[in-house]
């Protein structure tokens, strides 16, 4: 009788599967993600210029008006950071749901949710990149039809700094372009 | 089951239609909107082509135009639904970035910066930014639909066999 309870357990054992292997190529794509998209919300938030301009001449005294740039004036650009920031979120929790491992599964239901929330950061972020892409061609080259002027010459460091979020953004969008179509290509259809 | 598979057939066939249908009905509506207006002394043409972003939006929305023509012929067992799950994402990506920008611009338009000394034109050319408005409208369905059709392609790549409503 113990003999017998005995097998059945070591039976069991066997029948449990074993350990899938860790995705190291994917891991490292979601964090290399991740912090561009981090280094571009950031580098965008913290955006902020402060000039002055000389506004006219009373005697020989000038008045001066100080004038800031920031990157709240535009919604594009609060969208842009806003876009990014749910996207460095989502790949942080995707980097934890893969360190911890498959304890977090519902019949099989894992792989097709991290496929799914994949692609809707993916839209996400890609939104907010072409909004502030062309946010921010308008500020340097303006539009002369609609007679906006240019504010790129006059806020220098601000266009640039915003030029470097927008380049992080670019390569956070082709990494997380890469791990959308691994995360899709790994749900095996079911013979 | 014969008749099961013949309506999930219809149905995805009738989105990619839809979609083909959004995509193209926003190229016109943006393409034909020109108005001019005077101000003050001089003339103001207002057309697609001022703007990068609308231009962008047009070269875009064209763009999936084409491939959802494309797509429509594709014959529904064919091995080719892997590689159209991999276009679609690309695609769906390039339709929204798309509206995503002539949308800024638009903002912009309607309402100006006041920190960047930016005037509105849409009190000038009203039926310009109405039209730009309905394009707009359209390639936001067009972006639904095409989100649809991505979860509907990574549900038939998971079970092609297994018969489900669409």
């Amino acid at each position: 009788m113990a003999s017998g309870n005995v097998e059945k357990l070591e039976l069991s054992f066997s029948a449990v599967p074993d350990k899938p292997k860790k995705d190291w190529v994917l891991m490292s794509l979601r964090v290399l993600a991740f912090l561009a998209t981090a280094s571009a919300t950031l580098v965008m938030a913290l955006n902020k210029q402060t000039k002055n301009f000389v506004v006219a001449t009373i005697g020989t005294t000038p008045i001066t008006v100080s004038i800031t740039a920031k990157f709240h004036h535009t919604p594009a650009f609060i969208f842009f950071v806003i876009a990014n920031g749910v996207a460095s979120l989502h790949n942080l929790v995707m980097i934890g749901v893969d360190i911890l491992g498959p304890r977090f599964d519902y019949k099989g239901l894992r792989f097709v949710l991290i496929a799914i929330l994949d692609m809707m950061n993916l839209v996400l972020a890609s939104a907010g990149d072409g909004a502030a892409t062309f946010m921010s061609e308008l500020g340097r080259n303006g539009n002369t039809h609609a007679r906006w002027d240019k504010i790129c010459d006059k806020f220098e460091s601000y266009c640039n700094r915003g030029g470097a979020a927008l380049i992080a953004s670019f390569i956070a969008i082709i990494l997380l372009l890469v791990t959308t179509v691994m995360s899709i290509s790994k749900l095996k259809p079911k013979n | 089951m014969e008749s099961i598979t013949k309506a999930r057939k219809i149905c995805h066939l009738l989105l990619r239609f839809l979609a083909f249908g959004a995509t193209l009905s926003a190229v016109i509506v943006m393409a034909t909107s020109h108005e001019k207006a005077s101000v003050l002394v001089f003339q103001f043409e207002a057309k697609y082509t001022n703007t990068p972003a609308f231009k962008y939006f047009v070269i875009a929305n064209s763009l999936v135009t084409v491939y959802g023509f494309l797509v429509l012929f594709l014959p529904p067992e064919s091995f080719l639904w892997r590689l159209a799950v991999a276009t679609d994402l690309v695609f769906t990506m390039l339709l929204v970035s798309s509206i995503s920008a002539a949308l800024a611009i638009a903002q912009v338009g309607k309402k100006g910066n006041s920190h960047a000394a930016w005037l509105p034109i849409c009190n000038s050319v009203p039926k310009f930014c109405n039209q730009v408005t309905g394009a707009l409208v359209a390639g936001a369905i067009a972006m639904i639909i095409y989100m649809i059709l991505l979860l509907n392609s990574i549900h038939r790549v998971l079970d092609p066999l297994i018969l489900r409503k669409c």
